[in-house]
């Protein structure tokens, strides 16, 4: 597709083609593109929106050193690891469910796309397990927050808590938000909606999850790996 | 069927997949020996590879038009800018004097 610069309607269009043609596109290709880079463009604003996040996290952890270092001792590495595996197995499913869509597998479609709704649920499972263990710790920042280990940290400490807390459940919440549109997929999908000439809400919808995936694909380094153990 | 869909091969899928999780236990693996600065180094390259992956592969950019491929570029690009231009101003800052009540403050250029 690289040398589609100048999209011209000399494509012979189906009549199948043309029933999923909107109007003001010259041809499914056409189509097909501007819905890729209109993604694309939604998930650079995505990526500068966590990039904020990410850049705080730079710049307290270079102010704060040994604290932050401190902080990976209360990460259980075991879980979040864990949970990155459970993360890229529903990526795969998430491929395969476009590649299934492409296909016109509508049973394998939807099985696929049940999947990747399942590794998101453990996902998030596995993630409020964690919350709930940081909250009996009093990991908490602000809410009576404990650190008897390292006390000379116990300020600094609550700053990578809170980055922990927002950049988790920022993920956590793009994570219910898929979770919500993969079930919709399914719903389409259920209905028979999708084809080999129409699957772009699946591959649109797989390219928000293979984001929010490597979203996660950086978190788990910073906030579990690195540090003092 | 159209020509511009690409329809990848699941062994390619399974490929990046197991890739992944490889390099999963590979930065878990390497976080516990102390390799002083370097651990963070290596996490991130790990990362930055299996991000790649994603994007080349599961994200399908290889097959998209150049401009999608600029427009992940861009991001990029914009992300390194954001970053670069925060940490350059918080890691500068205790170059320069800091600002002080008048009768205290030393200015190095008055001092000879």
């Amino acid at each position: 597709m690289a040398d589609a610069v100048m999209p011209v309607a000399h494509e012979a269009i189906s009549p199948e083609e043309e029933v999923y043609l909107k109007h003001h596109f010259a041809t499914p290709g056409q189509q097909m593109d501007a819905d890729t880079l209109g993604m694309w463009t939604f998930l650079i604003t995505e990526v500068l929106f966590f990039g904020g996040m990410f850049a705080s996290y730079a710049v307290y952890r270079n102010m704060y050193y040994g604290a932050f270092a401190s902080t990976s001792r209360y990460m259980d590495v075991t879980l979040g690891a864990a949970n990155t595996a459970v993360l890229i197995c529903s990526s795969l499913t998430m491929a395969m469910s476009v590649r299934a869509a492409q296909l016109s597998k509508r049973a394998e479609l939807i099985r696929y796309l049940i999947l990747t709704m399942i590794f998101g649920a453990v996902f998030l499972g596995v993630k409020a397990f964690e919350y709930h263990s940081k909250y009996v710790e009093h990991l908490i920042p602000g809410l009576g927050f404990q650190y008897e280990q390292f006390p000379q940290y116990e300020h600094n400490a609550q700053i990578l808590f809170f980055l922990y807390f927002a950049m988790t459940g920022m993920h956590a919440i793009h994570m219910i938000v898929g979770l919500g549109l993969l079930a919709w997929l399914v719903w389409g999908a259920y209905r028979n909606k999708f084809n080999s000439l129409y699957f772009s809400p699946v591959e649109m919808i797989g390219l928000y999850w293979h984001f929010v995936d490597i979203v996660w694909i950086f978190l788990f380094p910073l906030l579990y790996l690195i540090g003092d153990r | 069927m159209s020509a511009h869909v690409h329809v990848p091969k699941v062994n390619i899928l399974v490929g990046v997949w197991a890739s992944l999780i490889v390099l999963t236990i590979l930065t878990t693996l390497i976080s516990h020996v102390d390799l002083g600065a370097f651990n963070i180094v290596a996490a991130l390259l790990i990362a930055l590879v299996k991000a790649s992956l994603v994007v080349w592969i599961f994200m399908g950019v290889r097959f998209t038009t150049s401009l999608t491929k600029l427009f992940v570029v861009a991001g990029i690009v914009w992300l390194g800018i954001l970053i670069l231009l925060t940490y350059s101003d918080y890691s500068s800052r205790h170059w320069t004097y800091h600002p002080q009540p008048w009768n205290k403050t030393k200015i190095p250029m008055f001092e000879k």
